[in-house]
Order: C-alpha cells, then sequence, then structure tokens
C-alpha cells in the first residue's frame, strides 16, 4: 500500500505552528509522507504546493481565529487549479461553534485541539478512503 | 478474623512514582541533609544582595506589589485606547499592547496578507496617526508601557520616541519597554521577517540607540515565555532563553558599548505552568545563575545588570479547551506561583486564552485575581516566603544544575544563533512538545478534564471576544486618508535615508523616526527593511 501523502500548511500571518509540527512527527511515526510548508503561507503558495507536491490531503493549522475567511479563499482557488477532489483538513484552535461553517465550505474534516495523535492516521485515512 | 485485623495486615500502599517535567524525581521528604554543603550567604543570601537568589529588592513587595499588566489591544486604535483606560480605572497600573498580525509582519492593513486579519489578535497601527490614538490621555511618563512587538520593534520605538516629542515626555526619564526578542520569534510565535544575522543587528541598533537617547527604556525583554509555550521543559526556557539574552549582548559588546550598558536595561519574560514548587525553583535557580554569569563571565559591576528582572504570569499552554471554568482556577495557581517567584511584573492568562483573546469579563477576572493576592491572600507581605525550605531550596540547586548543562549543550552544538538559523533548537524544542503531548495523550501526565476527571457532554464553547469584522474596514479608511493627507515627499526622503542607513548596516533609528514622523505606513519601512536585508527561509522540520 502506498503510504498517504499530506501537505500540512500554516496560512496566514498566525504563527503558532506547535501544533503543526507535533502533527508532522506524529504522522511521519504512523508513515505518512508529511510535506510541511512552514509559516505564512498564502492561499496561491499552498495551491501552487498542492499542484506540485501531488498531496492525498491538505491540511491546515490555524489558530488566529481567520479560519472560516481562509477557508472560503482557498477551497475555491484549490478548486479552480483540478484539485477540487483533494479533501482539505483543518486544525487549530477552531470553536465548535464554527465547525458547521467549515464543513459547508467543503472543508472534508476538522480536527481541533486536543484531537488524538493515535486516532489521527485512521481518521485521516478514512477522509482518502 | 476481624475485620480490623485484616486491615492491619494489608500492606501499605507503595509509593508513587514521581517525575517533574524537567525530569527531577522528588522525595516524599527533604531535611537539612539535603542542603548539606550549601552556604546560606552565598547560595542564597538577603533579597536585594547577590546572587538576588530571593529576589532583586530588597523588601520587594512590601514596598511596592508587582505591577499588573494584562495583555490587550484589538480592532482599531480607538477601540484599543478605551480598554486601555477601561483597564486603569480597574487598577491597572501597567499596559501591555498587543498588535494585529499585520502589524506585527510589518503589513499595512489594505495589503493582501492582511485580509481578514487586521485588528483580530491585536490593534492595527499602520502610522503615528494611529499609535498617537491609541495612546490619547495615557499618561506614558507614569504608566509604563510594554510593546508585545519584535521584527516590527524598531519601528514601535521610533513611534514611542515620536510620541516623547511631540507630547513634551522627559526622553531622560521615559519608561517602558518592548518586547523585541526577535531570536525567540525563530522558535516560537513567529512573526519574524528577516534572515536571522541582520533581525539580531536591528535589536543592536535599538539598545544602542536607547543607551544613548531614551536611557530608561527597556528595549528587550528576553522571552523565554514562547519557546516554553512551543514546547521547552523548564530548563530548556531558562536556558535558551539566558543564551539569547548573552548573543544579544555579544551582539552589542561588538560596537563598543559596555555589558553593564546592555544588561542594566534587560528584562526577561518567562512561562508559569505546571508544579508549583518546580517553577518556583526554576525562577529561584534562574535569578542567581543570571547574577553569577553577568559578575564573573561578563565583569558587570552594576548590581542591575545582575538582575534577572522578569514579567511571568500564567501560560496559555497550560491551560485547556477542556471544562474551560477550571482555567480560572489554573490562573489562580499561575499566579500564585508568580508572585512566590518574586516577579516584578504579572500577566496573567485569561480563561479564555486556549480559544480567543481575552473578553473583558474574562480580563478582569484575571486582573481581580491578582489583586487578591495583594490584598487578601498576605503574598505582597513578606519577600521569598519559600526560601529556608530543604525541598524548594534542593529543587532550586537541581534545576540551576540543569539549566546550566542544557547552555552548555546549546554551546557545544555551536551557539544558540546558529542553532536557530539552522533550525536545530527549533527542532529540539518541537520534538519535546511532541513527547509531551503524547505523554499526555496516553496519560502518563495528568491534566484534569482532559486525561482524567473527563465530564461527558461538556460545553465546550465559552464566551468569546467578538472580532468586529468592519474594524478593518474603518482601518483602511485611516489609513488612506493619513495618505492622502500626508507631505509625500518628505516620506519619499526619508524612506531613501532609511534604504541607505539600513543598506550600510548603520543605525537605522535616526531614519526610522524621520520616516514614523513624516507618518510613513508601517508597510513602507519594513519593505525597505524586506528589500535591503530579504527575508528569512524556515529551516525544515526534522
Amino acid at each position: 500500500m502506498q503510504p498517504i501523502r499530506i501537505l500540512i500548511a500554516k496560512p496566514g500571518l498566525d504563527g503558532h505552528d506547535r501544533g503543526a509540527k507535533v502533527v508532522v512527527r506524529a504522522l511521519r511515526d504512523a508513515g505518512f509522507e508529511v510535506i510541511y510548508t512552514g509559516l505564512k503561507q498564502s492561499v496561491e503558495q499552498i495551491v501552487a504546493a498542492a499542484v506540485q507536491e501531488d498531496p492525498d490531503i491538505v491540511g491546515l493549522s490555524i489558530l488566529s481565529g481567520a479560519h472560516v475567511p481562509f477557508c472560503r479563499k482557498l477551497l475555491p482557488a484549490l478548486a479552480e487549479a483540478g484539485l477540487a477532489e483533494v479533501p482539505v483538513v483543518v486544525g487549530g484552535n477552531i470553536p465548535h461553534a464554527d465547525i458547521p461553517a467549515l464543513l459547508e465550505l467543503g472543508v472534508k474534516k476538522v480536527l481541533p485541539f486536543g484531537s488524538n495523535l493515535d486516532e489521527m492516521p485512521d481518521e485521516l485515512r478514512e477522509v482518502v478512503a | 478474623m476481624s475485620d480490623d485485623k485484616k486491615k492491619a495486615r494489608r500492606p501499605k500502599p507503595p509509593l508513587r512514582e514521581v517525575v517533574l517535567e524537567s525530569g527531577i524525581r522528588p522525595k516524599p521528604i527533604y531535611g537539612p541533609e539535603d542542603l548539606a554543603g550549601r552556604d546560606w550567604a552565598e547560595d542564597i543570601g538577603h533579597p536585594g544582595e547577590y546572587p538576588f537568589t530571593r529576589g532583586i529588592h530588597g523588601e520587594m513587595y512590601r514596598r511596592r506589589p508587582f505591577t499588573m499588566r494584562q495583555y490587550a489591544g484589538f480592532g482599531t486604535p480607538s477601540e484599543t485606547n478605551e480598554r486601555f483606560h477601561w483597564l486603569i480605572e480597574n487598577g491597572q497600573n501597567g499596559l501591555n499592547v498587543a498588535f494585529d498580525l499585520p502589524t506585527q509582519l510589518g503589513f499595512d492593513s489594505d495589503h493582501p496578507m492582511a485580509e481578514g486579519e487586521v485588528g483580530r489578535v491585536g490593534m492595527a497601527i499602520d502610522t503615528l496617526a494611529d499609535f498617537e490614538e491609541a495612546f490619547r490621555e495615557i499618561p506614558m511618563d507614569r504608566i509604563s508601557v510594554s510593546l508585545t512587538i519584535n521584527s516590527m520593534a524598531p519601528v514601535m520605538i521610533a513611534m514611542v520616541a515620536a510620541l516623547v516629542e511631540k507630547r513634551g515626555f522627559d526622553v531622560e526619564r521615559m519608561p517602558g519597554n518592548a518586547q523585541n526578542d526577535i531570536l525567540k520569534e525563530f522558535v516560537g510565535r513567529g512573526t519574524w521577517i528577516y534572515p536571522v544575522e541582520d533581525s539580531v543587528r536591528l535589536v543592536g541598533d535599538t539598545i544602542e540607540w536607547c543607551a544613548a537617547n531614551m536611557p530608561r527604556y527597556n528595549p528587550v525583554s528576553v522571552c523565554g515565555y514562547h519557546i516554553r509555550e512551543s514546547g521547552a521543559n523548564p530548563q530548556q526556557e531558562m536556558a535558551f532563553a539566558f543564551e539569547i539574552a548573552r548573543a544579544y549582548i555579544d551582539h552589542v559588546m561588538e560596537r563598543g558599548l559596555s555589558a553593564d550598558d546592555v544588561a542594566s536595561r534587560l528584562s526577561f519574560n518567562f512561562d508559569i505552568y505546571g508544579n508549583i514548587f518546580e517553577q518556583v525553583a526554576k525562577f529561584r535557580a534562574g535569578r542567581r545563575l543570571w547574577a553569577r554569569m553577568m559578575k564573573n563571565d561578563y565583569g558587570c559591576t552594576n548590581p542591575r545588570s545582575m538582575w534577572m528582572r522578569m514579567i511571568a504570569g500564567g501560560g496559555g499552554g497550560g491551560l485547556t479547551i477542556e471544562q474551560p471554568e477550571n482555567n480560572i482556577v489554573r490562573g489562580a495557581y499561575y499566579a500564585l506561583i508568580s508572585a512566590l517567584s518574586g516577579t516584578q511584573t504579572m500577566a496573567l492568562c485569561s480563561y479564555d486564552e486556549a480559544y480567543t483573546i481575552p473578553s473583558e469579563r474574562a480580563a478582569q477576572i484575571s486582573l481581580r485575581t491578582m489583586q487578591m493576592l495583594v490584598e487578601e491572600m498576605g503574598l505582597a507581605d513578606t519577600v521569598d516566603p519559600l526560601a529556608g525550605s530543604y525541598y524548594v531550596e534542593s529543587l532550586t540547586n537541581e534545576l540551576e544544575a540543569l539549566i546550566i548543562g542544557e547552555m552548555q549543550q546549546v554551546r557545544d552544538a555551536g551557539g544558540v544563533v546558529e542553532g536557530i538559523a539552522t533550525g536545530r533548537v527549533q527542532n529540539q524544542v518541537s520534538q519535546q512538545a511532541y513527547q509531551t503531548e503524547l505523554a499526555i495523550q496516553r496519560g502518563e501526565v495528568k491534566k484534569v478534564g482532559v486525561n482524567c476527571y473527563r465530564t461527558e457532554e461538556e460545553q465546550h464553547d465559552v464566551e468569546m471576544h467578538p472580532y468586529r469584522r468592519e474594524a478593518q474596514d474603518e482601518q483602511i479608511a485611516r489609513l488612506g486618508k493619513v495618505r492622502a493627507e500626508r507631505d509625500d515627499a518628505a516620506v519619499q526622503a526619508a524612506l531613501l535615508r532609511l534604504a541607505e542607513d539600513a543598506g550600510a548596516r548603520r543605525n537605522v533609528m535616526p531614519a526610522l523616526i524621520e520616516a514614523v514622523k513624516a507618518y510613513a505606513t508601517v508597510g513602507e519601512m519594513a519593505g525597505v527593511f524586506r528589500e535591503v536585508y530579504g527575508e528569512f527561509r524556515e529551516p525544515e522540520v526534522v
């Protein structure tokens, strides 16, 4: 079985990357191929990285509170680049009240703070299944 | 056989194994034998006397309680000004200013990267006009203002200098400080812009300029806080902060300043969460170690240079999304630790901090928590009340040794500046964060409400500080007005001079002050630096 390729991106200006880096390590330990973009990625940069890296999943880590406006821009841009089928997963400090809005925008799964690292690989495998 | 006899024969429960975050394994009982061979006068001494283990001032809070300085700022400068006045009316005696991310990263509010972020996690500042509005009728010469700003610190310090002039404050006595610790931004928090070397040079410019022109201003607050928030354990927090502080001192000494010139105006910002005694010992050990390093390694003679002055309050990293009201109690314990540790300034995390910037209600609870310690609980009565505790003194000794060991490792690997430029330090911290997260998730490290004592059907979300979208439009309109009304020729001339000074690696502060006074925008000034210095490229996570 091919390992799952996941692009993990830190969109926008928020610099809190503790969670993103923990997830990078956890998924690598679980056998995923992880490409981490680093901080301050614009919509265009994330789309370009996704086109170049051809990931099975795009993961975003957002802690500034700007998750809804950012996804509202990113999802159509990914679709426009022909990546409408690539599932987008969002993590960070996402209030429960905002989860429906993200799912409505087309986000496949929300894994907020405290998501279980041991269960995360399986949850992501389900997303691409 | 009676029940009583059965009970009597039951073996004692085994001693629970205890391992602190630092790796120290405390014993169940400590006594005088644990301090054998230690010299009270040399290692502990009196508060206000070298090596300052017990505190940097003699009578400490009996003369003046710790400054209470909640982190605040959001939306437009006018909204922030209102919150500042409200905090001062509520008894806060210092300000701790939050800037939004575009400001922190040198983007004007109408830049595409700023979209959705203007005024979100702090206030937006585009030009001096905003700065003037934010501090309208705030007596900045009496209420010290702390600016949480890093890569853009030279610009904000230039704005302070411009305000001093405009409002006629005494520049010789102007208090305040800027965070301005760029090296830790590469490890945690992430608001770096330029490559490491030029970033450090800009910090050097501010130190050099303040020493000569605004001598009471504290240009740098070295932060262990964000390094620990990024995952570091207690000894890494202290060791990395000390190595970073030494890097700034070394840099400025190359320009001909003395160690005393620099160290006497350095302060620290540390993190508090976790074990009460380990945290108190961390600060006591840190104070002793810093004093000894400044005296012995740097030959400082001014006692102020040996003071590990600090702001220390609760860290958001200890708070939980689960059962958010529990965070009010955690915050109170963190404040207790902070007071027991002899902090100069306290800024307490608010219970909603795991979600958002503090709501007014959450900020008020934090402020009242600190006030209770002073007014009701007796924390401002006697200096370093845990001194002489066999346990706390032993932990202090052990923590000191661990911090020294960690510092040595950083040096052996090539030093902190190189370690940050290559990502080695960042990787060390994120590896520690990963291990901690796994330990919590697997129940090896307990977190109440998270991996034990969970309540089903929890109400997760708390009342949140609302984000006002219109703030962005208002701020952009304000910026447009300033751009239209200013003298463009003066702005262009100032920016040209700034580019020349930056390019020649001359101190940029005089040119920055000129540009600020001409109402150049934050984005224009940062744009000059981006052009001259280029941008940092993040090393890979390994």
